[in-house]
């Protein structure tokens, strides 16, 4: 117990010494010429190789956006798959430049991991599905229901905490895996399934008709989810969640991948003219040129396309925008004035 | 009849054996072999019918699903639509990415004329159409070719090794690790039998710690440790670590499996070659190490598929092998829910990889000379 303490502690004196002594990323990406990104090893929607080899989803598409804004180039990247074991070490330690790996922004990671947390790009949680013919649309209505869950996990938890908070009588039925629980939910023997929403969309895909399913807006605990980078490079982190922030921004704003470039020229309404870089300087604020955001939001589209191209109705998940939609239409987006 | 009857002395009755009756019906031919090989003894007829009656069972399904009613072509819904066979659409569709991982389009004609280069060299070892030693020089020269193929330089555009996986992947590491650490793990081996006692701890030293701790704990401190120790800014390439770490591996276990065909010499035979006026390199490599090694043949083949099957543990370093890829390919949103596929098809890669080695050194035991 006692050297393991020992080496813990040194292991974080060596991540502190060795995260203070780096250069600046922006100066070593613009150096390398490229930007290194760790991604999943395959997460449905988020991050996955397709079947031509190019790394596709929602999270890389907010590592190309920034490497479109720092680069010029949303092709000017390195991706490397992490596990979920190596996903903070390998930013910390400078392996990658940004991890953009669902990764659920909590104190302990931001605090004691080495890791700053960016911009949450999707705010994840415990969702319910029921069969659409149930008529059921919200998760209030579960009253004297049974719902398929996973045992010993937060989700067990979070279904038994949510049910005497709303009052509901919800009878859970629990399964080791969450393949078995959901096949038990198909097969009738529970009249909801619940789990975390993207994960929900996933699953659903895999049933003969994945239109007899409906996810309900509910969203019963908390995976905001961010793109991390080292702690203590406060430029770098400053650039991808001004970026982000950008594409979020672009989306309140409407401007979008096709339109960016006539709106620039065209456009009297001065947030729009200060975002595009046509007045002022904002990009030089983060030691980027002037177009950063016209480059990444051409690289990518803003944050609604984004989200659409990889959630949207036009893709096999359909996941609800749910808390992703702007504050203006009742979301948690809530993009930072950029001025 | 009639011959030796006509040469007979005529009056002379000579004993005429009548021909063989053949034997009963129920030992020979198959109702024979059936009663010999299956049903001897009641618990075994019984054993056989229960076997029988399973396979029934379970045979037909396996065999529509794999192949009568599965789906050659088509797209997705040509999966989906209401059909119970195995989907191998979707391995055709992500065959690309099985094979190389994410190895760029342009350049893909290198990584097949890499394969055509390893198919040609397995099939020049297993027909033997060389000598043991042009065969090593073969594959030397031969791995080298392949890897500046898939990876470039010298004239071809160097591709970056974030991008190779798949099938390609497993193999290159299986090979390059079969091929550093036979040598390396000889000279442990012999590095352990040594009258230095420097060069002995040191041997027992390598080994010992390595052989003691799991491959996955190994590449574990390769891919996430190492990093933290490194003086900043250093990076070593991630694919090199753990090719690092698989050579070391599998060259502490190599040199314990030669380290068995060491001792399985006769003291007599080392005395002989002394007599003869043989020094200690002379000795080892004409003496001692060609019998050494026939001896531990199968026990080399099987570390060898060992090793081939070991390298699907990069996956927890986040390398995209062989197995990687197909658990990657298996999450595409387009794609979900086909694992079974996905997994059938990535262990019959495997076994029949696995399985043509051993059957390769079955061959080279029988053979027994030129190892």
């Amino acid at each position: 117990m006692r050297t393991k303490k020992m080496l813990v502690v040194m292991l974080c004196v060596f991540a502190v010494t060795a995260t203070q002594s780096f250069a600046s990323t922006l100066a070593d990406v613009k150096a390398k010429g490229y930007l290194t990104l760790g991604v999943s090893e395959g997460v449905p929607g988020f991050s996955i190789p397709d079947s031509t080899g190019r790394w596709v989803g929602f999270d890389v598409d907010m590592g190309r956006a920034v490497a479109a804004a720092v680069l010029g180039d949303a092709e000017k990247m390195k991706f490397v798959p992490l596990t979920s074991k190596q996903k903070i070490v390998a930013v910390s330690s400078g392996q990658v430049d940004i991890t953009s790996r669902t990764t659920t922004w909590t104190m302990k990671r931001d605090a004691k991991q080495g890791v700053d947390f960016t911009f949450v790009v999707f705010y994840d949680g415990q969702g319910f599905m029921v069969p659409s013919k149930s008529g059921v649309t919200s998760a209030k209505q579960l009253d004297g229901a049974t719902v398929c869950v996973t045992s010993g996990t937060t989700t067990e938890l979070n279904l038994a905490d949510f049910a005497r908070a709303n009052n509901l009588k919800i009878e859970a039925v629990v399964f080791d895996g969450k393949k078995e629980a959901f096949n038990a939910y198909t097969s009738g023997r529970c009249d909801a399934f619940t789990t975390d929403v993207s994960q929900l969309a996933s699953l659903r895909t895999t049933v003969a008709d994945p239109k007899s399913h409906v996810i309900l807006p509910e969203i019963i605990s908390k995976e905001p989810l961010s793109p991390l980078v080292r702690h203590g490079d406060n430029q770098w982190k400053d650039i991808v969640f001004w970026v982000i922030d950008g594409l979020v921004a672009a989306e309140e704003y409407g401007v979008t991948q096709e339109n960016v470039l006539k709106i620039k020229k065209e456009t009297k309404n001065p947030v729009i003219q200060r975002m595009l870089g046509v007045t002022g300087d904002v990009g030089g604020f983060l030691g980027l040129d002037k177009d950063w955001l016209v480059r990444a939001i051409q690289a990518v589209g803003n944050y609604g396309e984004i989200y659409n191209r990889h959630f949207g109705p036009g893709t096999k998940l359909k996941i609800p925008r749910g808390l992703n939609r702007q504050w203006k239409q009742g979301g948690l987006l809530y993009a930072m004035p950029i001025r | 009849m009639t011959s030796t009857a006509s040469t007979a002395p005529p009056g002379l009755l000579v004993f005429q054996p009548k021909p063989d009756r053949p034997p009963p019906l129920q030992t020979v031919g198959v109702v024979g072999w059936l009663r010999n090989n299956l049903f001897n003894g009641w618990y075994n007829s019984l054993l056989t019918i229960l076997i029988l009656l399973l396979l029934v069972k379970v045979v037909p399904p396996l065999f529509s699903w794999a192949l009568f009613d599965a789906v050659w072509t088509g797209g997705r819904d040509a999966c989906t639509a209401g059909n119970d066979g195995a989907c191998w659409v979707f391995v055709a569709d992500k065959f690309r990415v099985l094979m190389v991982g994410m190895y760029p389009a342009e350049h893909l004609t290198r990584p097949i004329l890499a394969g055509i280069l390893f198919v040609v060299l397995s099939a020049l070892s297993i027909f033997r159409l060389f000598s043991a030693r042009k065969l090593v020089l073969l594959w030397v020269v031969g791995t080298a070719g392949c890897f500046w193929l898939i990876n470039g330089g010298w004239g071809l555009t160097v591709v970056d090794q974030s991008l190779w996986g798949g099938l390609m992947l497993s193999l290159g590491l299986a090979v390059i690790g079969i091929m550093v650490s036979i040598p390396l793990g000889i000279l442990l081996a012999l590095g352990r039998y040594s009258q230095l006692s420097v060069i002995r701890a040191l041997c027992v030293g390598i080994i010992e710690p390595i052989r003691g701790v799991p491959l996955i704990t190994i590449l574990f401190m390769a891919s996430v440790m190492l990093p933290l120790f490194l003086p900043v800014g250093m990076e070593i390439n991630n694919m090199l670590r753990v090719q690092i770490g698989i050579i070391l591996f599998s060259a502490a276990y190599m040199a314990e499996v030669v380290r068995g065909g060491l001792q399985a010499i006769p003291a007599g035979q080392y005395d002989a070659a002394k007599s003869l006026g043989l020094n200690y390199w002379k000795t080892t490599v004409l003496v001692v190490l060609p019998q050494a090694l026939r001896h531990v043949i199968p026990s080399m083949i099987n570390r060898c598929i060992a090793l081939f099957k070991d390298t699907s543990l990069v996956i927890i370093v986040g390398l995209l092998d062989f197995l990687g890829m197909t658990r990657a390919s298996i999450q595409d949103p387009n794609w979900l829910g086909f694992d079974a596929e996905a997994y059938v098809f990535c262990a019959f890669v495997y076994w029949v990889i696995c399985f043509s080695m051993s059957r390769y050194g079955r061959s080279l035991e029988r053979q027994g000379g030129n190892e």
